[in-house]
């Protein structure tokens, strides 16, 4: 699924990385808990996470996720920001639950990792 | 690829924001040695999450990494606390971990196992009241996923845990 439609799917707002968008994902994983990203993704997975601090961006680098969203309204601050966009990621944030974006996103097709 | 080279990062205790930052120079290092992707990202795994455990139960500590022509070795040294039990520590959501390590959005007992899992070797060196020193061998031809299953072998005479 291309980031577009994903940012049109949970009606998100996209704070880095618009000239990305065209890049696709094959999954998703939604967690908080940054161990278990790094135990269960697979391959370039779309991350959601509602925790909002320099490891989700730095956990994403660490597997090549190419795209952060950060749900329930969370905003990440103008340093994650930074970072995410020096590593070539990029982030969105969309006010949806994180059960309800990923429900969303998988009844459109998206499938966890 | 030249011959053995040889990295050491200093892994601050104090700035959680620098906590990761190591382990993403390391990948860094890596990509532009052309090793392959699947290596870079077991390494990655395996050096984010000790280096994470460093700054969340040792104050931080040091990283040693060689890379070699067949294989990428990393020593995590610290000076911490030290681990009372290393079998239960490795265990799957066993977790000493505080409100500093939930914080990051880890302390979920996950880490060691990760780094057993992403690994293709592993020991776990460690005094409690002295420090702790974790080395991890990634064999750099073999990308595919490791065994989960290997047993664990502990001999109490010897302060070393091959995994």
């Amino acid at each position: 699924m291309k980031l577009y439609k994903i940012k049109e799917i949970l009606n998100a707002s996209v704070l880095c990385g618009e000239e990305q968008l065209d890049i696709e994902v094959d999954s998703a994983f939604s967690c908080d808990l940054m161990s278990d990203v790094l135990s269960y993704v697979k391959s370039e997975a779309l991350l959601l996470t509602g925790l909002v601090n320099p490891q989700a961006v730095r956990t994403a680098d660490m597997l090549d996720m190419k795209c952060i969203v950060f749900v329930r309204g969370k905003l990440p601050d103008s340093v994650i920001i930074k970072m995410a966009r020096e590593r070539g990621i990029t982030v969105m944030c969309c006010g949806l639950t994180m059960y309800c974006a990923s429900g969303y996103l998988f009844s459109s097709g998206l499938r966890g990792t | 690829m030249e011959d053995t080279i040889k990295l050491t990062y200093e892994i601050s205790g104090s700035d959680l924001l620098q906590a990761g930052e190591a382990s993403g120079l390391l990948k860094l290092r890596l990509k532009q040695l052309g090793i392959p992707q699947e290596v870079i990202r077991r390494v990655s795994i395996c050096m984010y999450e000790g280096e994470i455990n460093m700054v969340i139960h040792a104050n931080g500590g040091t990283a040693d990494v060689e890379i070699g022509a067949d294989d990428i070795f990393i020593w995590l040294k610290d000076t911490g606390p030290g681990i009372p039990d290393i079998v239960k520590a490795m265990a799957e959501g066993f977790s000493t971990a505080g409100k500093k390590a939930r914080d990051l959005g880890f302390g979920a007992g996950m880490g060691l196992p990760n780094m057993k899992r992403c690994s293709d070797e592993m020991t776990v060196t460690s005094t409690v009241g002295h420090g702790t020193t974790v080395f991890m061998r990634v064999h750099i031809g073999k990308s595919a996923d490791v065994a989960s299953g290997r047993l664990l072998h502990a001999s109490p005479a010897t302060p070393g845990y091959d995994i």
